[in-house]
């Protein structure tokens, strides 16, 4: 068995993924009450348009840059243009419908497209381990671990210093209000997606090395991405952070330490907990009820 | 509505069911066995209707009863209870109801306290831990393995081994659902249902109990999806935890949705696509899942309230041109007499 800090920092590692998809998650909530059930799918398919763009030749830098900017396009301004803003009126449970049958799609596309074969994905991060205070930890989990901190420090800066962080800030928190000081929140909800789509390829090219470039990926991914959001607060950034680091925490001691086969049941159990006691998540705040 | 309307309804459902009763006659295995499921599939989701639809609370833990229902009946059948043996179908029925009714009851608590997405959450969670447990207690489900060779059951003396009377057994019970849920839907309780969905805290005004009527659209909603397990198991003679994941409960909700939900007949449509539809795009070989996934982005995003949503506006905007008509008439009539 692993030593118990190898197993937190691969712990963290994998949360501090998590935590990338869950925060573009907690975005989309957040601006539009858009329940994306295809998350998950969402962090699969840039891996694949980048697998592609490297099988038509470009090396891996440039296969990065496509498979951001392909994934901006669609499932950012396409996902947001062509599905959220036709049912956005419609209410949230038809709009989380059509994102499951979104995910179907999105997952039989590069079934039928590409392979329904696992594939190799290259890893910005070189393998091997070093030593921490005297024990070994792999040099993968580390690497993931600071470069996932840096893009989430970088957006959280990016939403608390800038201006147009302040504005959409403000756009979520009360369109109506942002709209009368000028705040224009078409655009910054469109922002929202976009960013969500840039964390989402992001988050695809640190954990595809780990776990390998399959169709079916995006399941495990995308609930664990709803269980950190919801356990940390729905509707806070950081929430979706902590909650992040913490499933990832929870997943990996719990599966070296209590159980292998009821591992995913460990966040669930959590999630239940917190849920009834603490609906709003750990950080967030409570919603007001509107009945 | 006018007579002829009443009539017209009574002779295309007359017309239905003898199509489901005859058309399949002349089907082969496994043409039976697709319709057989959409029965199945349909007494699920009209469970999931019912909470859903009617009293308004999301779940997605129905996938879960159907697979409670399905290793009760599996397990009761071939093992049976120690000591006692094997019990009839009807035996794991009952059974099968009662666990879910119970389990169904207890899962209604957090939604007594979270609402929507939360609620969708909490069930979820359930849906998973259930898969789990199907999964991983090998003692009594053969874990990964299965259970095979489950029997199907004589009734009234007939063997229903084959597909063609199975089919029957599984129309029959659909039949037998459905008349229930009809009476339901019409009783107070029904009417209760809905009150609780358009407006809880209007609901709880008018003295309705809140509490207990939500508790109780989870418990009979769940227990109709352990009545559609328990017919599953038979039908396929062989269950493994598979067919009963999360991605099942998210079908019985698309179901629901696509069809119409809080319309009766919507469960039955939106299993008819869930279940036939698939089938019938199998000639576009690999490409049927995605035709499907965008047949249902399209259907939703032109019609969010579904199949019966289309066909809801449609009636109601002819009768509000009917009635503007009369109106208009009446009103010429009105100016024209001295």
């Amino acid at each position: 068995m692993s030593n118990l800090l190898d197993l937190l920092v691969a712990g963290l590692a994998t949360g501090a993924i998590y935590a990338l998809v869950a925060v573009g998650f907690t975005l989309l909530w957040q601006t539009s009450q858009t329940i994306n059930f295809a998350q998950g799918e969402f962090v699969m398919l840039p891996a694949f348009l980048m697998l592609a763009a490297m099988n038509a030749g470009a090396p891996f830098w440039l296969a990065i840059l496509i498979g951001i900017a392909l994934s901006v396009i669609l499932l950012g301004l396409g996902f947001k243009l062509l599905l959220v803003d036709p049912m956005l009126r419609h209410g949230v449970l038809p709009l989380a419908i059509a994102t499951m049958a979104l995910a179907i799609g999105i997952k039989e596309a590069v079934k039928q497209f590409y392979s329904a074969e696992a594939s190799p994905f290259p890893s910005l991060i070189p393998g091997g381990e070093i030593a921490v205070f005297g024990r070994p930890v792999a040099v993968q989990s580390i690497g993931v671990l600071i470069l996932a901190i840096v893009v989430v420090l970088g957006l959280t800066a990016f939403l608390n210093r800038t201006s147009i962080g302040h504005q959409m800030q403000a756009a979520s928190q009360n369109p109506t209000v942002a709209r009368i000081i000028g705040v224009p929140v078409e655009r910054m909800i469109l922002l929202t997606f976009v960013i969500n789509a840039a964390l989402v390829a992001i988050a695809s090219i640190l954990i595809t090395p780990i776990y390998l470039a399959k169709f079916s990926s995006g399941e495990v991914l995308g609930q664990a991405a709803f269980i950190a959001a919801i356990v940390g607060g729905f509707n806070q950034v950081r929430g979706a952070i902590a909650g992040g680091l913490l499933i990832g925490v929870v997943d990996n001691l719990g599966a070296a330490y209590v159980s292998t086969q009821y591992r995913a049941a460990i966040p669930m159990i959590l999630l239940i907990v917190i849920i009834l006691f603490r609906p709003q998540g750990l950080l967030g705040r409570a919603e007001e009820r509107t009945v | 509505m006018t007579r002829t309307a009443t009539l017209i309804r009574i002779g295309i459902g007359a017309a239905v069911i003898a199509a489901l009763i005859l058309v399949p006659m002349n089907f082969n295995r496994y043409g039976l066995f697709i319709l057989s499921q959409w029965a199945v599939m349909t007494i699920a989701a009209m469970g999931l209707n019912l909470t859903l639809g009617y009293a308004g609370q999301v779940s997605l833990a129905q996938g879960a009863f159907v697979g409670i229902g399905a290793y009760s009946a599996a397990i009761l059948t071939t093992q049976g209870i120690p000591g006692i043996g094997p019990l009839p179908l009807l035996g794991a029925l009952v059974v099968a109801v009662a666990l879910c009714f119970v389990v169904g009851w207890i899962l209604g608590y957090p939604a007594l306290r979270v609402q929507h997405h939360y609620l969708a959450f909490v069930t979820l969670a359930f849906s998973t831990l259930a898969f789990l447990v199907f999964r991983n207690e090998d003692w009594l489900t053969k874990g990964i393995y299965g259970i095979s060779g489950i029997p199907r059951p004589h009734i009234l003396g007939f063997a229903t081994g084959k597909p063609l009377p199975f089919y029957y057994v599984c129309l029959g019970s659909l039949a037998l659902v459905s008349l229930a849920v009809w009476w339901l839907i019409r009783s107070p309780w029904g009417r209760a249902f809905v009150a609780l969905r358009e407006n809880p805290l209007r609901a709880l005004s008018l003295g309705i109990d809140t509490r207990r009527y939500t508790l109780m659209a989870f418990a009979i909603g769940s227990a109709l999806g352990g009545v559609a397990g328990t017919l599953y198991a038979p039908l396929t003679q062989y269950i493994d935890p598979v067919p009963f994941g999360l991605s099942l409960s998210l079908d019985l909700l698309m179901m629901v949705i696509v069809g119409g939900s809080g319309f009766f007949f919507g469960p039955f449509l939106g299993a008819m696509i869930a279940v036939l539809l698939p089938e019938w795009l199998r000639f576009t070989q690999g490409y049927y899942l995605m035709l499907y996934a965008v047949a249902v982005i399209a259907l939703l995003i032109y019609s969010p309230s579904g199949i019966l949503g289309i066909l809801d506006r449609i009636l109601n905007e002819r009768r509000t041109r009917a009635a503007s008509a009369k109106r208009a008439s009446a009103k010429a009539q009105l100016e024209t007499a001295p």
